[in-house]
């Protein structure tokens, strides 16, 4: 288990993490969410021992790592935001050298690298130069490393930025299975659909700060607009056609794209007649209505009034 | 320390460093050509070849045989390179730097040169045109000169078809001579006519003549002193101790640069969230360079053995333990450049330009032995000058092991020294 009590650091006037505390129990993945320069990274980097924090306490399985050779830290695996390969190496020596970081070699070295090769769908690409690989294989590989001395707690900073879709998914379908092994993991990320299909619970964390802190039901609650209309409105576009929409009951916002309005609605059932009533009573055909929860980046956009994409 | 991660760290570095085809070039063979050329250049192998010749133009103003014998002396000179040339040509040829010296002989000067032989006076003026930049030629030149002059002039004032009438002119010029005392006159006159009579029958045995005047009261025999009688000074053996101190040194910036780009590319996160103390990681750093330095050093001494039979005519273990305590100095200087660099791209710059001090002040390109005296105590405060005296004294002056300590001591110092800081201002964490 990783317990990450009140963690402070400042550079400078410049308050990088302020107060982040949360648990992450075996089998629980957490997802840190907040957009570039929020924080994630430096909180990982001081829970990994990478720096040490101002204040605040983090614990590994009840211990504190403690040293630079301190052993609690084989019980961490960490997955750098950078692709940490050397290129000119093979996928088998970039393995080997990151085991015998943590002493392991011999048979023992040989079984996690085939692990770790299995895990990452590289086994036969092992004897090949890192150079030669796809940004997502590279990907794979920088998850893998992480694995070879089998850490109960895995920190995963960004590890899909520029993945294309088939390893995207690859990595997703390894770090369920490691879920189901009773990995305990920390996700950091700015992707908010990759912590709704991944994470258990969520942190948003916003210039240092935590904003929210809690499971992915929870926090989805935590904004009043919960659900979306999507309306395709063929015969709309005037300038201004939204402004009596606004003074609908119910409707707290209201956007139109050129093809799709959504309308932002507090309640579905109530709600959604109002919407209809009012289009078709203004003379705006509809051919097209879908409906869908809020997502996490409309909790991001409701709690911080900023786009997470767009920071 | 973990030793299996120790151990897999330095066999990384090394992996690396030699898939690195430029690390490579820089390393093995850039050492090599700049060394044989400077060796070429500043003596060769055992100085077999003939030493080149200073260019001299002569412009014979004069039309005596005095003069044309002093020029077909000045022209059999070992050491000179004899060309005439008109005065205006020469001063030419010396401008371009095609000559090196023009000496100038003014006319009327076999005539003058005899009256002050004997009488001192109106002495003619020889006149040397010389290239700025040959300024040491122009001594050699000048006491060449000198001595051919001397023989010619007084073998003529001697022995010469015109030297009856200058005795007879210094004999009446004697007689006139109001300001000498008359014991001075008598002992002259004795002494000038004993050399008159000498003359006279110098000249009834002509086979005499080409012996009388004036010759160098000495000769002249050189030995270089080298590790042993018999062994030829091999130029080689300086410039390729001077420039494995070099590229050695660039070596150690570049070991030290990979560590700043470590840092940079997430590697050094790894290192650092897995359970390595900073000691393994700068002791990892520092054994693997300090191995590439001697492979270097080995591979470029092999190198000028085998094809210019530079020899470690000194103590083979102290050879050997130079090159270790440069290599580990070499190593800690890496260190150095790798903890107080912030960025690659700064630090780059920087640490190239302290290298060529340190191997221009160190004696690499030209020996210290030519700096200012107050240059070359204060080079004794530089690492590279301890490591190119040491191999020096290895390899051609033939010294023993006691010559090797003191280099020893002073790089093992220096090393020590480099890595109390690059310890003390390691900087462990990342940032967030």
């Amino acid at each position: 288990m990783l317990e990450v009590t009140g963690l402070h650091k400042r550079y400078g006037d410049l308050v990088a993490v302020e107060e982040v505390s949360f648990v992450a129990r075996p089998g629980e993945m957490v997802g840190l969410l907040g957009p570039n320069g929020a924080g994630k990274t430096t909180t990982v980097a001081m829970i990994a021992g990478l720096l040490a924090p101002d204040r605040g306490e983090v614990r590994i399985d009840g211990g504190v790592v403690r040293g630079e050779t301190d052993p609690v830290k084989l019980r961490l695996g960490l997955v750098p935001q950078e692709v940490a390969l050397h290129d000119e190496l093979s996928a088998r020596g970039n393995l080997a050298l990151f085991g015998a970081l943590y002493g392991i070699r011999g048979a023992a070295l040989e079984r996690a690298m085939a692990s770790a090769f299995d895990v990452a769908g590289l086994a036969d690409r092992a004897k090949d130069r890192v150079a030669t690989f796809s940004g997502g294989m590279k990907r794979r590989l920088n998850l893998a490393a992480a694995l070879l001395h089998g850490p109960q707690i895995l920190l995963l900073d960004e590890p899909t930025v520029g993945v294309d879709p088939q390893s995207r998914n690859q990595i997703f379908s390894s770090l369920e299975e490691l879920k189901r092994q009773g990995k305990t993991m920390v996700y950091t990320t700015h992707y908010m659909e990759e912590a709704e299909r991944l994470c258990d619970s969520i942190i948003i964390i916003d210039h240092g700060k935590v904003i929210a802190n809690d499971t992915l039901e929870a926090v989805r609650r935590l904004v009043p607009s919960v659900n979306v209309l999507e309306i395709s409105v063929e015969n709309a576009g005037r300038d201004g056609w939204l402004d009596g929409l606004h003074a609908v009951e119910g409707v707290s916002a209201a956007d139109w794209d050129g093809t799709t309005l959504r309308v932002t609605v507090r309640d579905l059932l109530e709600s959604s007649p109002r919407v209809l009533v009012w289009l078709r009573e203004q003379g705006y055909t509809c051919s097209h209505l879908s409906s869908q929860r809020a997502d996490l980046e409309t909790v991001f956009l409701t709690l911080t009034g900023r786009s997470v994409r767009n920071l | 320390m973990s030793y299996t991660a120790f151990e897999a760290l330095v066999r990384r570095d090394l992996r690396l460093f030699f898939m690195d085809k430029r690390a490579v070039t820089m390393s093995f063979a850039a050492p090599i050509l700049i060394g044989s050329f400077f060796g070429y250049i500043f003596g060769g192998v055992g100085q077999s070849g003939p030493p080149s010749k200073i260019a001299v133009a002569v412009v014979n103003q004069d039309t005596s045989e005095v003069s044309r014998k002093v020029v077909a002396a000045l022209g059999a000179d070992a050491m000179l390179d004899v060309k005439s040339f008109a005065l205006g040509e020469a001063r030419e040829l010396v401008r371009g730097g095609k000559m090196t010296v023009a000496v100038v002989i003014p006319s009327g000067f076999a005539e003058r040169a005899g009256k002050s032989f004997f009488r001192g006076g109106d002495k003619p003026r020889i006149q040397l045109l010389y290239d700025p930049s040959h300024s040491a030629e122009l001594q050699v030149v000048n006491g060449v000169l000198m001595q051919h002059v001397m023989e010619v002039v007084s073998r003529e004032s001697m022995s010469g078809t015109g030297s009856e009438r200058l005795m007879e002119d210094a004999l009446r010029d004697l007689g006139q001579s109001k300001a000498m005392k008359p014991e001075d006159k008598t002992a002259l006159r004795r002494m000038l006519e004993s050399v008159g009579e000498w003359n006279q029958r110098r000249s009834a045995n002509p086979q005499a003549q080409a012996s009388s005047g004036f010759s160098m009261p000495y000769t002249v025999s050189q030995e270089a002193v080298t590790a042993r009688q018999g062994v030829k000074y091999n130029g080689m053996a300086h410039s390729f101790a001077g420039m494995c101190v070099q590229f050695i040194l660039f070596m150690g910036i570049d070991a030290g640069m990979v560590v700043l780009y470590q840092r940079r590319s997430g590697l050094w996160k790894r290192l650092q969230a897995a359970p390595l103390s900073r000691y393994t990681i700068i002791g990892s750093r520092a054994t693997s360079a300090g191995i590439v330095a001697m492979v270097i050093m080995l591979t470029v001494f092999g190198f000028a053995r085998v094809v210019f039979g530079v020899k470690i005519e000194g103590s083979f273990a102290g050879f050997l333990g130079v090159c270790v305590a440069f290599a580990i100095m070499t190593a800690t200087f890496g260190l150095l450049v790798a903890v107080l660099g912030k960025t690659p791209e700064a630090t780059r710059g920087i640490a190239i330009l302290a290298t060529l001090v340190l191997v221009m002040l160190g004696g690499s390109w030209v020996p210290a032995f030519l700096f200012p005296e107050w240059l070359q105590k204060v080079t004794f405060a530089i690492p590279t000058r301890w490591a190119v005296d040491g191999l020096d004294a290895m390899v051609w002056r033939g010294s023993g092991f006691d010559a090797a300590l003191g280099p020893i001591v002073a790089l093992l110092a220096f090393a020590a020294l480099f890595g109390a800081i690059a310890v003390w201002r390691f900087r462990w964490e990342s940032e967030g």
